[in-house]
């Protein structure tokens, strides 16, 4: 009972993270690929804008997956970390580029400098997600077991392979639509139009892949096949979708208002659809939710320490977004760090 | 339980690079962590007196001191999460089996945090359009959160020297866990209250430091005296209270791990009247060679008496223990922090004795001098506390529960070392730019500061106290506020 608790508490962070952290990366894909210097000048400004004051709250999401994972359900832990090595650590040194180049490309003013920081971010914004994602397809094709060691085919399967690039495409859809809102907020119809075309193709993509995975699931991964077209996991897969059409509606109505909604809605009921097709398994056929879930008090105190900390975190996390979706929140310029000019401050 | 010959003898080959992979990143992430817990309550003192006596001076400082926060809070996030992959990467086998006892207090950890991240991201960003109260009063939690944090970090460090809460069922696993026990082991509260002040002690003083430096080369105005007072003096108040508490966290050890404090103390046999040895050398057959002995001290330091039994590293078996080479690193590293921080406490007295008597600072360039290097020895001194208390603990990475041998990863020592090589590299670029960055920063603050009317700085003159006179620098960019 607890430990399905405990379980879907990590589907919801896992979910949380596909949003935030995705939308970051997927900013990162649009860096890359807005061209040369002179022409992705404006589109760059734009990402660094307005992904700079939610940067670590959208990436702490994972340090929680990743505790309650080792917390709730150690030996699925060691078990991933152990057979999904590979991708789990060039994912890490993904994290890493792109968190350096977040953090250094602001204050670096020469442009060979924010070429560099910006190589990072941008690099690093399609290895994280692809690697994360084929460590979930990993998962998700029950590669991973007690005798699986780190080789290559637990991670380069086509199950694998096909939640990595769907990884990809998500986050490039997610970072489109946030920042085609950004856009708006920014007041730069240009880049909103800008963002949204790109927003639809990101959007295309990630259906065709959809169908796709959702023929080689039949085949390779026939658990989450099976759960994907029953029950639970249909409703959120027929979610899913119709959130898909949903926010292709909202992309191409000229206010754009709550395309960002509908665009969470397609990741997070495709997340929890996957979750829910797993069931009764965290890896499917090999080891069940109650089989790797660690001691009960210990899982009881993780429910009590969840129930506080969202007691604690979502006013604070709420005021946030709230801020940074009303403009209140904006970076130190030289201006303000120059002496005077503090005089007048509020 | 494997014995003890068998495992010497074949130490994976995976354990040389998962170590070397492990302190390296450690060690890095720790030169991070004195500014990430203590540097916002720094800088909110010196925002709220800025606010107080409507101090623009004082506001400059704490704007600046936030714009450095911005560019380290977001490398600390990543060097903090690349440590919490290596738990599964390098690790696998503790996690899996003693995740579910000790795990809990990254749990509190990891919301601590996220409430940090939240708080942070407003204080950072809330400077130009918050009202300037409510600016202030978000950032003030941020403090009680980066203590939060610390609180479920040292609880499973603690645990890992400490284990308890727990009973084992006859195959080895943890059973019938016992979460509050396992949170609040004998060397918390010691480890905790010992971290905490020395993560304030040495934000203090390496903040302080950069002051000291430019008041050195003749930069005595009101910004130098007001960046260098405030750290210096938060970090010389709690100087003594960390000699008090490292002096109590040593005898915690002596009480709590005594091979540890054996390996310290470089002490071989368990006997009465143990000498105190200043550094020198243990060779594998339990002589000492160089360093300087002083007799019963070491008794007298763990017990207050000559005659207090002092545990020796041969009272567990050989491989039970640190090896002779580990126990005089350790005893190297605890004889240099033990040293910093007495040095620490001298110069914490000579400013109290300054201020006593003549409500200044203190004139003398030695003291700046020592002042502007107390940053960096706080920072060794760190390492070095970091150092002893993990090496200290070897072989165990659960303190006679779990061997490193034991918890390492399967995977390939050649995929280990390729990650290792590669993540040296990673990190010499991202620490290397991060400094760059500083450094620019400075540069740039400096020039501003230059062309605001106040001009080069005098050379060896008297006190200028002239930022109040300054122009002001124009207009602030279009649309900057509503």
């Amino acid at each position: 009972m607890i430990a399905g608790v405990i379980a879907v508490v990590l589907l919801l962070a896992v979910a949380a993270y596909a949003c935030a952290g995705g939308t970051d990366y997927g900013a990162g894909f649009w860096d890359l690929a807005a061209g040369g210097a002179a022409r992705g000048e404006r589109p760059r400004r734009l990402i660094d804008h307005a992904m700079a004051p939610v940067w670590e709250v959208n990436n702490v999401w994972l340090i929680f997956v990743l505790v309650i994972m080792w917390t709730g359900f150690p030996v699925f832990f060691q078990r991933a970390f152990t057979a999904m090595w590979l991708p789990l650590a060039l994912a890490a040194v993904g994290i890493v580029l792109r968190g350096a180049g977040f953090a250094l490309r602001k204050p670096a003013r020469r442009l060979a400098g924010r070429r560099l920081y910006g190589a990072m971010f941008a690099v690093s914004s399609l290895l994280t997600p692809f690697f994360l994602g084929a460590a979930v397809g990993g998962v998700a094709s029950g590669r991973v077991t007690a005798a699986t060691t780190a080789s290559t085919d637990a991670w380069a399967n086509p199950t694998s392979v096909l939640f990595g690039l769907l990884a990809v495409a998500t986050t490039a859809l997610l970072g489109a639509v946030f920042l085609a809102a950004d856009a708006r907020r920014f007041a730069a119809p240009d880049l909103d139009g800008y963002f949204r075309r790109r927003a639809l193709a990101a959007l295309a993509v990630v259906a065709v892949l959809a169908v796709i995975t959702l023929f080689v699931t039949h085949g390779d991964a026939p658990h989450v096949w099976h759960g994907l077209t029953h029950g639970v996991g249909l409703v959120f897969v027929v979610v899913s979708a119709l959130a898909t059409l949903a926010t292709a509606w909202l992309l191409i109505r000229p206010s754009g208002a709550w395309s960002r909604v509908t665009a969470a809605g397609v990741v997070v009921s495709a997340v929890l659809g996957w979750g829910m097709a797993q069931r009764p398994y965290l890896i499917p056929t090999s080891l069940t939710v109650a089989d790797g879930a660690g001691a009960h008090t210990t899982l009881r105190w993780l429910g009590l320490v969840t129930l506080v900390a969202l007691v604690l975190i979502v006013p604070a996390v709420a005021l946030l977004y709230w801020l940074d979706t009303r403009g209140e929140l904006e970076g130190l310029t030289d201006a303000d760090l120059r002496r005077p000019g503090a005089g007048d401050e509020g | 339980m494997h014995t003890a010959v068998s495992l010497l003898a074949d130490a994976p080959a995976q354990m040389l690079p998962a170590r070397s992979l492990m302190a390296f990143t450690l060690a890095s992430h720790i030169i991070l962590v004195p500014l990430g817990v203590a540097l916002p309550l720094i800088t909110l003192i010196m925002h709220g007196y800025g606010l107080r006596r409507n101090d623009p001076t004082a506001l400059l400082l704490a704007r600046r001191w936030s714009a450095v926060m911005a560019v380290q809070f977001a490398i600390g996030v990543v060097t903090g999460t690349v440590l919490s992959f290596e738990f599964g990467l390098l690790w696998p086998g503790m996690m899996g089996r003693w995740g579910d006892v000790f795990g809990i207090g990254f749990g509190v950890e990891a919301w601590a945090f996220f409430l940090e991240a939240v708080l942070i991201a407003i204080y950072l960003y809330g400077w130009r359009r918050l009202s300037s109260r409510t600016h202030f009063l978000l950032g003030l939690p941020l403090p009680a959160a980066a203590l939060l944090g610390a609180f479920g970090i040292l609880a499973a460090n603690s645990w890992m020297n400490t284990p308890r809460g727990f009973s084992l069922d006859p195959a080895g696993n943890p059973v019938d866990v016992k979460i509050w026990k396992a949170i609040f082991t004998p060397m918390f509260g010691p480890q905790y209250w010992h971290f905490v002040v020395a993560m304030l002690v040495t934000a203090g003083y390496v903040v302080a430091g950069v002051y000291a430096v430019g008041w050195l080369r003749g930069r005595r105005d009101r910004y130098h005296r007001l960046g260098f007072t405030i750290p210096f003096t938060l970090a010389a108040v709690f100087t003594p209270v960390q000699f008090v508490l490292g002096d109590s966290i040593a005898r915690q050890v002596f009480h709590k791990q005594p091979v540890k404090f054996a390996a310290m103390e470089i002490v071989w046999k368990t006997d009465t009247h143990v000498p105190e040895y200043l550094f020198g050398r243990m060779h594998p057959d339990g002589s000492i060679s160089g360093g300087i002995r002083i007799p019963q001290l070491d008794s007298i330091l763990a017990g207050f008496r000559p005659d207090t039994e002092v545990t020796g590293l041969t009272s567990v078996p050989a491989a039970d223990r640190p090896t002779a080479t580990q126990a005089t690193l350790i005893h190297w590293t605890f004889d240099i922090m033990v040293g910093i921080g007495s040095l620490l406490v001298l110069l914490a007295l000579w400013y109290a004795l300054i201020w006593l008597r003549r409500r200044r600072l203190p004139a003398s360039p030695w003291f700046f001098r020592c002042a502007a290097v107390a940053g960096l020895a706080s920072v060794v001194a760190v390492e070095c506390g970091w150092i002893t208390t993990e090496v200290g603990r070897q072989p165990w990475i659960v303190y006679q529960n779990m061997r490193v041998a034991e918890a390492v990863t399967s995977t390939r020592s050649t995929s280990l070392w390729i990650m290792f090589g590669l993540v040296v590299v990673v990190y010499l670029v991202v620490f290397g730019s991060f400094l760059a960055v500083l450094l620019k920063m400075r540069t740039r603050w400096r020039l501003a500061d230059g062309t605001t009317g106040e001009g080069p700085p005098p050379e060896q003159g008297p006190e200028t106290e002239t930022p109040e006179t300054d122009t002001p620098y124009g207009p602030r960019s279009a649309g900057s506020r509503t």
